[in-house]
């Protein structure tokens, strides 16, 4: 079975809502559209109080190459263009809508019929990136990197394959996994929409082993799709990382940054965004819903929900039975690489892969103890680095070591803190320190 | 006796060679130092604090020492030696000392406990940078003091804590040498080095929030909320200005006649070292009109100015 | 419901402990530990018992009264380790006294003194074992013959161990192959039995206490270098499978060398570590004044660990494209 080569950590898996089909999740009464959901610059808003939108109106243009428009997910009346507390613990620009009805934009498609890219030879690599950049569609699997841009492969470099990033490796998350066994079909129309906008002719989904189910139908259903290749994987934390997964499926490891997958020939993208892709291009429907997996050990009714942008935290959770007495961390996103959140107000986005409810005991964690130089966080390492180190020279504010011993290259996944014997907060360590590190580069590259 | 003689010879003989050694490097290899900086380096605190922008003490010499010869020592300024070590320095160099105000940090930021409830717990390594990563912090307010002691760890001199009633940092002013240390730690940039004032008295906005009002409001107690009446109040001295729904008094245009303190409505101005207001408070209960708190005011800045 | 609680990701964390090492570490020896009560009986219990207490006990008061500090640092179970690791490298018959001493030296001066578990360039259990190799060579080199159940202290018969049979050129008077598998001949308590310990290390290996990098270089290194030396002059030197039962070489491969805080961080460091060990001790035991060079060789190898950590930096990802890249 195939994996990454060096390091990663086995997280107790905790898929609690494998077993749940995706459901609707009911409109919200008011939905709050943040112009920061992808990274690079943030949207600027179009539209002003007291505006009527529709599900697809514009709301926020893109600010910029890197950057995605925003689109109303329901319909109603501009309330207000104000600040908003967003899944970032910062108050940021947000679009206000008072919710009324649900009515649609004429041009989105919404039937449920399977369109075929080979139906409709017209639809040239240009223009699917050119819907893709339209749709606002960023990278779902939690990134948020504006979609479109990794599809305009920078001028020098050639794709050789398109990798679909179904791996799911983050515990307790299951959307993607429900995503592939309810719309296998239509992910594969997105793979080839993929495909064809970057001109390459190989396609790999990498899924991994825990997900037997979704291997066997994607397989299947591969078959009227001769290009593309159902990879199972080993599980293992953080084959998800993009540099993991393609040394996983391909077998070639990403040089240190600044390379982007690019160099090495790949272009990655999520099982969701090839999902999204497959309805902006073919169904002509921007990203307006995804979807979000609702759990917890305490969480009544554990889910997979098709939810609108823009929806309280706090609506979903009640969906599904409503937040537990015993609550003490709530997470956007998987328990790995999530963000803890300060308030169940904070609006779902274009990243929100799941939310995560643990308990008090399960959140807080225990005291460090002094560093007995084990050595399990360098095994554990999927990037080859010491964090032991990192996090010690971090804490000294010796930034010169920390930039020597390669600092930049930390992908943050989380496995040296997780595998810590002592507990110690290595990982928070080294954000400070990567992040001090990465100003001082730009800085110096700047003069 | 054979055997004492060859043992005083070998290591007579080694001691000789040795010397001849060290005295042909010491002479070969010899570094000429201009001898200034020595005795200016001797006068200087030893701290290493990095306050005047040099890597250390012996850094600022050898800066000093160059300006010398330019004839000036320019804005070059030793925070924690203060006034005296800068005229020693000066005297050494054969210059006079340019005279500077003493400084001071001041946190700007009233959010106690009580003035700005904890909504949340965070439980990560103790350090304000790692906790501004998480977004707000433990309180609702995104620019308050973290409480987190990045500036406690910053400061050479000890005069920097956090309290652990109000859990906000406090500065000791007689140990502080305004070196600029915290200020540089903080990631909100709350610290300010601001000019101590005639006989330590200033007027400083103790708020950082940069909300619009009502969120500052419900964030915190003491919060400068941009309302403005203190800049209408001091229309006449224009030292104060609101600028991001927050406002900063300038130092070098207060008069400290503190009429701004008494104008906030939410107590964010705040007068340091100021002799308590007791006469003042008992006029004012007795008529509730300020009136007479003006001419007061306006008694006791003048004296100030000459101090 | 209570204040929600935040922090950085990650938010899981594997359960593993700095407790669960070290117990697993001192279940990891109880297999020796039976084999040294089953040869040497109650003098074994008896030097045991003192060194670990004695140990516990000295952690517990510099922590308190010398280093002032609330944390409570015996209950992560490394002054027990280190006890029970001193208590196994000292003979059977040692007056109690001795004993006390080498645990001080050991967590006093080995541990403490740098700042307590983590920041100790040396294996403490081996600083308090040459500690009192040189302090009291006499009473730290008669070892008892094993099977004498209840014999303690001066009266027991004491008899030459294999390595000073070996450094001593006598060859022919070896003990069978069998007996040093399992202990059958004199020696310090835990280093008898080749099988116990190798028992033991099959356990950290399952557990993932340890990896196998540090014990099998050391040991391959051993049997390479003796068995060419064999191959050479057979009369001379011992068989490379005598070399690898006797002494302190198990044990010290398996529990001392692998020592967390003073064994090099990453796997290419750690055979560096562990080839040099193996390479020093058969050097010493070999044309050195004493019969046994393990615990010389681990420590001057403690005190190469820093520079083996600066210089053997892991494989980092992408780096094998990155020195493509460059030609």
């Amino acid at each position: 079975m195939k994996t990454f080569k060096l390091g990663g950590v086995h997280p107790a898996e905790n898929k609690l809502s494998a077993g749940s089909p995706i459901r609707e999740a009911a409109l919200p009464k008011q939905a709050v559209f943040s112009m920061f959901q992808h990274i690079g610059a943030p949207a600027k808003p179009v539209v002003k109080k007291g505006d009527e939108v529709k599900v697809g109106t514009l709301l926020g243009e893109a600010g910029g190459f890197v950057s995605a428009p925003i689109y109303s997910a329901v319909s109603g009346k501009v309330n207000k263009v104000d600040v908003a507390l967003d899944a970032s613990g910062t108050r940021r620009m947000a679009v206000y809508v008072d919710v009324e009805g649900d009515e649609w934009e004429e041009s989105i498609d919404r039937s449920t019929d399977l369109v075929k890219l080979s139906d409709h030879p017209e639809l040239d690599a240009k223009t699917i990136v050119e819907k893709i950049k339209n749709a606002g569609i960023v990278g779902m699997g939690g990134a948020t990197f504006p979609c479109h841009v990794k599809l305009c492969p920078p001028p020098g470099c050639k794709a050789e394959c398109v990798i679909i990033n179904a791996v799911e490796c983050e515990p307790y998350l299951t959307a993607d996994h429900r995503l592939m066994l309810e719309h296998a079909e239509e992910i594969l129309e997105g793979v080839e929409c993929i495909m064809k906008a970057v001109d390459v002719k190989v396609g790999y989904v990498g899924i991994e082993n825990n997900k037997p189910d979704a291997i066997a139908l994607m397989t299947e259903k591969a078959k009227d799709h001769p290009n593309i290749e159902i990879v199972p994987l080993k599980v293992k934390y953080p084959q998800g990382g993009e540099k993991q997964l393609i040394d996983a499926v391909i077998g070639r490891e990403v040089p240190a940054p600044p390379a982007i997958p690019i160099n090495v020939g790949a272009v990655v993208q999520n099982v969701g965004t090839a999902y999204a892709i497959y309805q902006a291009v073919m169904k002509n429907r921007p990203l307006i819903d995804r979807v979000i997996t609702v759990t917890g050990k305490s969480v009544k009714n554990p889910s997979n929900l098709l939810a609108r942008l823009g929806t309280p935290f706090q609506q979903l959770i009640d969906e599904c039975g409503g937040l537990p007495e015993d609550t003490g961390k709530i997470i956007g996103g998987g328990p790995m690489m999530g963000k803890a959140l300060v308030s169940l107000e904070v609006p779902m986005t274009k990243g929100s892969s799941g939310l995560l409810i643990m308990n008090e005991k399960e959140a807080r964690r225990s005291e460090p103890d002094p560093c007995i130089r084990c050595a399990k966080c360098v095994s554990a390492c999927p990037m080859g680095l010491e964090p032991y180190l990192l996090a010690q020279v971090s804490g000294l504010h010796d930034w010169e070591t920390a930039e020597n011993n390669d600092i930049t290259s930390c992908i943050e996944c989380g496995s040296c803190q997780f595998t810590c014997p002592s507990h110690r907060p290595l990982l928070d360590n080294i954000r400070l320190g990567k992040s001090t590190v990465m100003g001082i580069i730009r800085s110096r590259n700047a003069k | 006796m054979n055997v004492i003689l060859i043992a005083v010879i070998v290591l007579g003989g080694i001691g000789l060679v040795s010397a001849l050694v060290l005295f042909v490097a010491s002479k070969k290899f010899a570094v000429h130092e201009d001898p200034r900086i020595a005795q200016v380096s001797e006068v200087l605190p030893q701290a290493n604090c990095g306050g005047c922008g040099y890597p250390g003490c012996s850094g600022f010499a050898n800066a000093c020492v160059k300006a010398a010869d330019s004839g000036s020592l320019g804005d070059l300024n030793c925070a924690p030696g203060g006034k005296a070590v800068m005229e020693q320095v000066a005297g050494i160099l054969g210059l006079q000392a340019t005279e500077s105000a003493p400084k001071v940090a001041v946190v700007r930021c009233n959010g106690t406990c009580e003035a700005r409830p904890r909504q949340v717990e965070y439980n990560g390594a103790k350090s304000c940078r790692i906790q501004q990563m998480t977004g707000m912090g433990e309180t609702m307010c995104g620019y308050g003091c973290l409480g987190g002691g990045d500036c406690v760890d910053a400061c050479l001199f000890g005069a920097i804590t956090i309290n652990p009633e109000t859990g906000l940092a406090e500065v000791d002013e007689s140990k502080c040498t305004a070196c600029g240390a915290c200020a540089k730690a903080c990631p909100r940039s709350i610290i300010e080095i601001r000019p101590a004032g005639p006989k330590g008295r200033r007027m400083v906005v103790l708020c950082n929030n940069k909300d619009k009002g009502a969120i500052a409001n419900k964030a915190c107690k003491s919060a400068c909320i941009g309302c403005g009446k203190c800049v209408k109040t001091c229309e006449k001295f224009e030292a104060i200005t609101l600028e991001n729904n927050l406002a900063w008094i300038d130092p070098e245009k207060c008069k400290m006649c503190r009429k701004c303190e008494e104008a906030c409505p939410k107590g964010a101005i705040k007068g340091f070292n100021f002799p308590p207001r007791k006469p003042k408070a008992e006029v004012a209960e007795a008529a509730p009109s300020a009136a007479p708190a003006v001419p007061k005011a306006e008694a006791v800045s003048p004296e100030a100015k000459q101090d | 419901m209570s204040k929600l609680i935040i922090s950085l990701s990650p938010h899981v964390h594997g359960g593993d402990s700095v407790q669960k090492n070290m117990y697993g570490v001192c279940i990891a020896l109880a297999p020796a530990l039976l084999a040294s009560l089953w040869f040497f009986g109650l003098g074994a219990a008896i030097v045991l018992a003192t060194s670990v207490l004695a140990c516990v006990c000295f952690e517990w008061a510099i922590a308190k009264f010398l280093l002032k500090s609330n944390r409570c640092t015996i209950c992560d179970g490394s002054a027990v380790l280190t006890g029970l690791l001193l208590g196994f490298n000292l003979p059977s018959n040692l007056p109690i006294w001795i004993i006390i001493i080498g645990a001080l030296v050991a967590i006093g001066v080995g541990k403490m003194t740098f700042g307590g578990l983590g920041c100790n360039p040396f294996n403490p259990a081996l600083v308090g074992r040459v500690f009192l190799l040189i302090s009291f060579p006499v009473q730290m080199t008669s070892w008892p013959v094993p099977g004498q159940l209840t014999e303690i202290g001066a009266d027991a018969v004491t008899g030459a161990t294999p390595l000073a049979l070996i450094t001593a050129g006598q060859l022919d008077k070896l003990p069978q192959t069998t007996d040093l598998l399992f202990g059958q001949v004199g020696g310090s308590l835990g280093e008898v039995s080749a099988l116990a310990l190798l028992l033991g290390l099959a356990f950290m290996l399952w557990k993932k206490i340890i990896t196998w990098h540090i014990p099998v270089s050391i040991l391959g290194t051993v049997a390479v270098f003796t068995g060419i030396l064999y191959l050479i002059n057979p009369a001379t030197y011992a068989c490379p499978l005598t070399h690898l039962l006797t002494g302190g070489l198990m044990l010290g491969a398996c529990y001392m060398a692998t020592d967390y805080v003073t064994s090099p961080m990453t796997h290419k460091g750690q055979l560096i570590y562990g080839v040099c060990i193996g390479f020093l001790t058969v050097v010493i035991r070999l044309w050195g004044a004493y019969p046994e060079g393990m615990s010389f060789a681990i420590l001057i190898m403690n005190a190469f660990t820093p520079l083996i950590n600066t210089y053997c930096k892991p494989k980092r990802f992408g780096e094998v494209v990155r020195k493509e890249a460059a030609k």
